[in-house]
């Protein structure tokens, strides 16, 4: 049985509220660190080992230790709560249930940093989400929890929240940065890096919701007491928003280092693929992560036993290995389609493309067309060749990850599943030619 | 100073300057091309990706390889770095994978674009492009709009590198135009339909390396290399007033900007970037509002140049493999 960290009392009713949020430990943890002195707090993050988990994995200590600190300029701290990867959804549920972990993970985010105002950026399709933040946010400001003079220490503290338009573009850091500017939100030019230059020109830390819901349990046990758990290097617990077709879709927190056999089949996870139908394909960490078939998830290219954590799931690199991610794990059944699978996935980067550097802008819209024409019947082996030309060189051109989310999914795919793309070119009469799901709500139901 | 080298140039620059910048200093084949970075608007570059170079060497102290090729308008150089430019096989493929992407959703109506013999994505593409397009689907299309009544937005031809948005924010007094929507569909406009209205909103026909912002008032006038361009100066309050006028006999059919090397106005002797009052640029048009200094010195190698034309060799075209695809075929 895992240890549960941050889920601990998400099933207590009412939790949302304030009261009960406190008679269940909440907030004694801000008293602490407040106790504290700041570099004490960064200290112990680094200690813990804790990697960001947004789904690049840098240490999240390492991050907090680069931030600039000119005298006289204001830092900030901002949480990115712009979580729109397709398969990943354990912020949200995160939020929903316990927003006063996160106010308290994000004060004492501040308080070790010394940034006096800070901000909850959330995605814009997350409305509810925001009122619920909203309401905690208020409730904490009346509790004399944040606002002047907070518990008494003399630490000031203002918390926003603030909502984007719903763009998965605006996830990336400098990208969150100007639209929190109130500009369009295009990604910037590194360097120099947010920790010099963020909002406002100023040195600015971004960090994951779940990173900054960890620093709670990290400063209530301790950085060497959070680092026991995991393996290696990947400390600690982490939530998996598991979906797709397995038995219990849902979020998981688990110790990382998990096997993933174990973390699929057992009954304490997700209890195996539905309809006991074998596993085909996992896409380990939010679609921008490579597919792997299941024999190379379930074991790694040298046989031993795959687990979930930021080393193993990248063993092998790219060519049989995949990345932990966000930790979206959508797990696909021996009846799946990659192709389509794909096709969903390339649409999805093509619709949020800022439009800003050439490779991504253009690319990803081909590749979208190519698919498309593949799954109509019209594909040559040509294009399948094109449509790895065209990954290839998109990746490592752009200028944010984008580029690189958008092309990975279609590399590994042909990597791993050729053959696929390779029947439906060859055997154009056998594509079952079902609608594509945006085409459905234009359907009249009467006629289906 | 830093010393760089790249394509096994070595040249000592100051502190801060970027890798396009120093192989601009030497010149040559060693310059990467640049299709968004203009050196006299602040902010520019990064966006087209035509300029990426391959670090071999970070720098003196970390001479760790970069692991990606990188945008060299807006990479500092350190001192000991080592770049590869037109020497790495495989960033000119790179290279050439960018001008693809450019081209896909590009008219190519050269044929009739105003800014043919002019463009900087004509050079690229003859450069670095196919001789075949392999993107046989639909492009992307937008309506002709006048921004204004000497300015034609043909977004089509539109290669996205926001320059004209950096004129708008840093010449112009104030910025009415940006960036539309996102994505491949994202364009240049301004706000419901709203004329540029600004002195130095011309400019902004200048800085754009395709055809996409043109002169209204040299539409369909004449081809580039049929004109003569020559130096010309005039007194104006708001300008610099130094331009090139395009002359055909007596009538000057067009004023623009006097462009350096690189494509990017000159500047004035005094130091200042030489740009254009729309005054100057679209009322003068009487060569008797003019001084006439002589002719303008055209790049050889430019096809304004008389002499390109003995260059020319007779092309070959393969009509055996030529089909006609419907415009619905794969939509």
């Amino acid at each position: 049985m895992g240890r549960k960290l941050l889920t601990e009392h998400i099933n207590v009713p009412g939790i949302r509220n304030l009261d009960t949020y406190r008679k269940h430990g909440g907030y004694e943890t801000l008293k602490k660190a407040l106790g504290m002195k700041p570099e004490d707090i960064v200290e112990e993050v680094k200690k813990s080992g804790l990697r960001g988990r947004g789904g690049a994995g840098f240490p999240t200590g390492m991050k907090w230790g680069f931030l600039a600190k000119p005298e006289g300029v204001p830092r900030y701290l901002v949480c990115n709560a712009d979580e729109s990867e397709p398969g990943t959804f354990k912020d949200r549920y995160m939020m929903e249930f316990l927003p006063h972990l996160l106010i308290e993970g994000m004060a004492i985010g501040s308080f070790a940093l010394g940034c006096r105002t800070s901000y909850i950026y959330i995605r814009g399709e997350l409305m509810y989400v925001f009122h619920i933040l909203q309401e905690a946010i208020d409730e904490a400001y009346a509790a004399g929890l944040l606002g002047k003079n907070i518990l008494g220490t003399g630490f000031d503290f203002d918390l926003n929240v603030h909502c984007g338009g719903g763009a998965y573009i605006c996830g990336e850091e400098t990208a969150l940065i100007e639209s929190l500017e109130g500009k369009r939100g295009n990604p910037r030019i590194k360097p120099p890096f947010p920790a010099i230059k963020g909002v406002w020109g100023c040195p600015t830390v971004v960090n994951n919701v779940e990173s900054i819901m960890a620093v709670v349990p990290i400063i209530r046990d301790g950085g060497d007491e959070y680092a026991k758990i995991g393996i290696g290097k990947s400390t600690g617990t982490k939530l998996i928003s598991a979906c797709g077709h397995l038995k219990k879709p849902g979020v998981y927190e688990i110790d990382l280092g998990l096997p993933v056999e174990e973390f699929i089949y057992s009954d304490e996870y997700c209890g195996g693929i539905r309809n006991d139908k074998k596993l085909k394909a996992v896409v380990a960490g939010g679609s921008s992560v490579p597919i792997l078939p299941a024999e190379l998830i379930l074991k790694t290219a040298a046989g031993e036993p795959r687990l979930m954590s930021y080393e193993s799931l990248s063993d092998g690199g790219f060519a049989s290995g995949t990345m932990l991610g966000s930790g979206g794990f959508i797990a696909m059944d021996e009846d799946t389609s990659i192709v389509k699978n794909l096709y969903t996935f390339t649409r999805f980067y093509h619709h949020e493309s800022c439009g800003q550097c050439s490779p991504c802008r253009e690319g990803t819209g081909w590749m979208e067309k190519l698919l498309h024409k593949i799954l109509d019947g019209h594909g040559t082996l040509q294009d399948v060749d094109l449509l790895w030309e065209i990954q290839s060189k998109i990746e490592g051109k752009t200028i944010c990850p984008l580029g690189d989310a958008a092309a990975w999914p279609v590399a590994s795919a042909i990597r791993h599943f050729k053959s696929e793309f390779e029947e439906y070119v060859r055997n154009p009469q056998n594509i079952q030619k079902d609608r594509h799901y945006y085409r459905v709500n234009n359907i009249n139901p009467e006629l289906v | 100073m830093p010393k760089v080298t790249i394509d096994g140039h070595t040249i000592e620059v100051a502190e801060g300057t970027t890798i396009l910048e120093a192989a601009r200093m030497i010149g040559g084949e060693v310059a990467p091309p640049a299709m968004c970075f203009y050196s006299k608007l602040k902010t520019s570059g990064g966006y087209c990706r035509t300029c990426i170079v391959k670090v071999t060497k970070g720098s003196e102290k970390d001479p760790r390889p970069m692991p990606k090729p990188v945008a060299s308008c807006r990479t500092p150089v350190m001192d000991g770095m080592e770049v590869q430019n037109k020497t790495a096989p495989d960033l000119v493929d790179a290279r050439a994978g960018v001008v693809e992407f450019l081209l896909i959703n590009h008219p190519l109506d050269c044929p009739i674009c105003d800014q043919a013999g002019e463009c900087h994505l004509q050079d690229l593409s003859y450069e670095h492009g196919l001789s075949k397009s392999r993107y046989d689907f639909k492009r992307r299309e937008f309506d002709k709009i006048d921004i204004g009544p000497n300015i034609k937005l043909h977004m089509t031809r539109c290669i996205l590198c926001y320059r004209c948005v950096k004129v708008a924010e840093q010449v112009c007094d104030s910025r009415v135009h940006g960036v539309l929507n996102r994505g491949d569909v994202s364009e240049i406009s301004t706000h419901i339909e709203k004329a540029l209205d600004s002195d130095f909103s011309g400019n902004v026909i200048d800085v754009c390396p395709v055809g996409a912002l043109t002169d209204r008032t040299f539409r369909f006038k004449s081809r580039v290399w049929f004109t003569k361009p020559v130096d010309a100066h005039r007194d104006c309050k708001k300008c610099c007033g130094r331009s090139v006028l395009f002359m055909s006999g007596q009538e000057v059919l067009r004023v623009s900007v006097r462009k350096d090397t690189w494509g990017e106005v000159e500047n004035t002797p005094e130091g200042n970037p030489g740009w254009l009052c729309n005054e100057c640029r679209f009322e003068k048009k009487s060569a008797s509002d003019w001084t006439i200094e002589g002719v303008r010195n055209i790049d050889r190698h430019s096809v304004i140049s008389q002499n390109k034309y003995l260059e020319v060799k007779n092309l070959k075209i393969d009509v055996s493999n030529q089909k006609l695809i419907g415009e619905k075929a794969h939509n």
